[in-house]
């Protein structure tokens, strides 16, 4: 259907588009714009902070500090992405060709915990998680039960068990976010899953290919732009993300996002804070850029 | 449901084989153990959370007695529907003008009105502390003036959203309806609210439901915009799981999951679970 050019209808036009191009400049564009301005400046006194163009908070960011910390934000984004694929894949082809009484069900089972409030989900987890938590209960009395079965067949009894760190540490954040992101990783995978022609998986199991061969080679291939959108859609929130690492995170587990967040409400850095902040950003623009690059290619061929 | 299936089993039966059940079954109790705990600890009387004491309501009692808990929570379902208001009428704007017209620059724009969903939260949540900052918003008004700034970070978040399930809702419109109402008479208003809106109705309501709980669940933006008078929900609840884990955040937290539920059902009768799914 052929769009119609703004000069016929100007004034529809101008109805439409002006409201929404004032909102993203004042309140988009303009914001965004004083974070850029601020990351060249630098901090004269307490509140007062001149734009001197200075590289300054760019070249601390580049101190071996600040480079660790965003090199361990996207290895724990890269390993909470690739968890949820494992685990989210599966459950995507299982919604997929469920009955049609089931699969309204599944979605929405899914769709809940995404609906819920992100710091409540949060919390529940560190319930759970804590010393005193299910986790370290049952893992406690699995424990006891096998130190008991040892002594049935004469062995030597297990020590005593000791409650497990669960909470505060690198391995809570990643099964914070893991827990969060699931649901990010599992409507896209349906939603490619579901356009899938499935006389062609027929076609590869009765040419003799097993199960794993035939998603391996046929489902992953053909799925593969949900696969990315899935794949995107979890690891960018999860590279930003501040509340889980912040919550259920110990000292060592700072993720950029935290680092940034310091800047502003404890350390009083902003320039510095804001030079992060858009390192961040550009962080972001080149990983959409290297995905729409793999987008083309296909097409290419 | 027998877990053993009667009748064998297809080859593309997969959610059918016993291991998928499993798999589907424990990613399930993952993703619902830690909620239903929650839930059940919010009735239990005991202050530790851990060891079931008997059944009581006196958390929910209690939390409901907390002025400032029950003032952030309405906060934020003010903020919440104020967004929603803004980003349906600025998303659907947005969404007429990118697939009705061709204008300059396009792309660009086009761009430029998806990137609050790619940027992250927290470096809009920066830009907007810095932005209140710099053009001196005042922060002494009275309420609910004094959500204006919250409200405005999270319009500009989530009009996006909105955008992005109206267009996809209109590229199904069939033009010819347009040109027949305009055949008959109708101008340009009316063409708008007696043919198009009808027709984008179903994505409005999925659209608002996606502004509200995005609203309603924004934690860091806020985060950064709230001043000591203008506390929302999230904000609440962090300082107290910061600060001391109390079943008052479990009963708390319980009423909105609730809250949640009902938003999500409510939205079900509207739309259909099937709808509702393709709009993410």
């Amino acid at each position: 259907m052929a769009e119609q050019d703004w000069k016929t209808s100007k004034r529809t036009f101008a109805a439409v588009s002006l409201p929404t191009l004032f909102w993203v400049v004042v309140f988009f564009l303009i914001p965004m714009a004083i974070v850029w301005l601020y990351s060249f400046g630098e901090n004269r006194g307490l509140t007062e902070i001149e734009f001197s163009g200075t590289l300054e908070n760019y070249k601390r960011a580049t101190e071996w500090l600040y480079l660790t910390i965003f090199g361990k934000s996207f290895a724990v984004a890269a390993l909470v992405t690739l968890i949820c694929l494992i685990v989210g894949f599966p459950v995507a082809m299982a919604i997929t060709f469920a009955s049609e009484k089931w699969r309204p069900w599944l979605l929405l089972g899914i769709m809940l915990p995404f609906w819920t409030n992100l710091l409540i989900r949060t919390y529940a987890l560190m319930m759970l998680l804590g010393t005193q938590g299910f986790a370290n209960k049952g893992m406690g009395a699995l424990w006891e039960g096998t130190s008991w079965i040892k002594t049935l067949v004469g062995l030597q009894p297990l020590p005593t068990w000791e409650p497990v760190q669960l909470l505060f540490n690198n391995f809570a954040v990643v099964f914070g976010l893991v827990y969060v992101h699931l649901p990010f990783m599992v409507l896209p995978l349906y939603a490619a899953l579901d356009r899938l022609d499935r006389s062609l998986i027929e076609a590869s199991l009765d040419l003799g290919a097993g199960h794993f061969r035939t998603i391996m080679r046929i489902v992953v291939p053909l799925a593969a732009p949900g696969i990315i959108a899935g794949v995107m859609i979890t690891l960018i929130p999860a590279l930003g993300a501040y509340l889980t690492p912040d919550l259920m995170g110990g000292t060592d587990s700072q993720m950029i996002a935290n680092v940034i967040e310091r800047q502003f409400k404890k350390a009083n850095d902003w320039p510095f804070g804001a030079a992060l902040s858009f390192l961040l950003i550009y962080a972001m623009f080149i990983l959409i850029a290297i995905q729409s690059m793999r987008k083309k290619v296909p097409e290419v061929r | 449901m027998a877990l053993f299936a009667r009748a064998p089993i297809a080859p593309l039966e997969y959610s059918r084989t016993l291991w998928m059940r499993l798999w589907v079954g424990a990613v399930m109790v993952f993703l619902y153990a830690p909620l239903v705990v929650l839930m059940i600890f919010s009735f239990n009387d005991s202050k530790r959370n851990v060891v079931w004491r008997g059944f009581t309501t006196k958390y929910y009692e209690k939390a409901l007695g907390n002025d400032q808990l029950v003032e952030a929570l309405i906060n934020s379902l003010t903020i919440a529907a104020l967004a929603t208001l803004a980003s349906l009428v600025l998303g659907t704007l947005a969404a007429v003008m990118l697939w009705r017209f061709r204008f300059p620059w396009k792309g660009a724009i086009d761009g430029t009105i998806s990137l609050p969903i790619i940027v992250p939260e927290i470096c809009l949540g920066v830009a907007f502390l810095m932005f209140f900052a710099a053009v001196g918003w005042p922060t002494d008004l009275v309420w609910p003036f004094n959500l204006g700034a919250i409200t405005i970070a999270h319009i500009t978040f989530c009009f996006p959203f909105v955008t992005m399930v109206v267009r996809s809702r209109l590229a199904t419109f069939n033009r010819e309806q347009e040109e027949a109402a305009k055949d008959l008479g109708a101008s340009e208003a009316q063409v708008f609210r007696d043919v198009l809106i009808p027709h984008i109705k179903p994505a409005l309501v999925a659209g608002a439901l996606l502004a509200f709980t995005l609203s309603l669940d924004d934690f860091v933006i806020t985060y950064f915009t709230s001043g000591p008078d203008t506390i929302t929900f999230p904000v609440k609840v962090y300082s107290m799981v910061r600060f001391s884990v109390t079943p008052e955040v479990n009963a708390a937290s319980t009423l909105l999951i609730i809250l949640t539920v009902i938003l999500t059902f409510i939205a079900l009768k509207a739309q259909g679970v099937k709808a509702i799914a393709e709009t993410h």
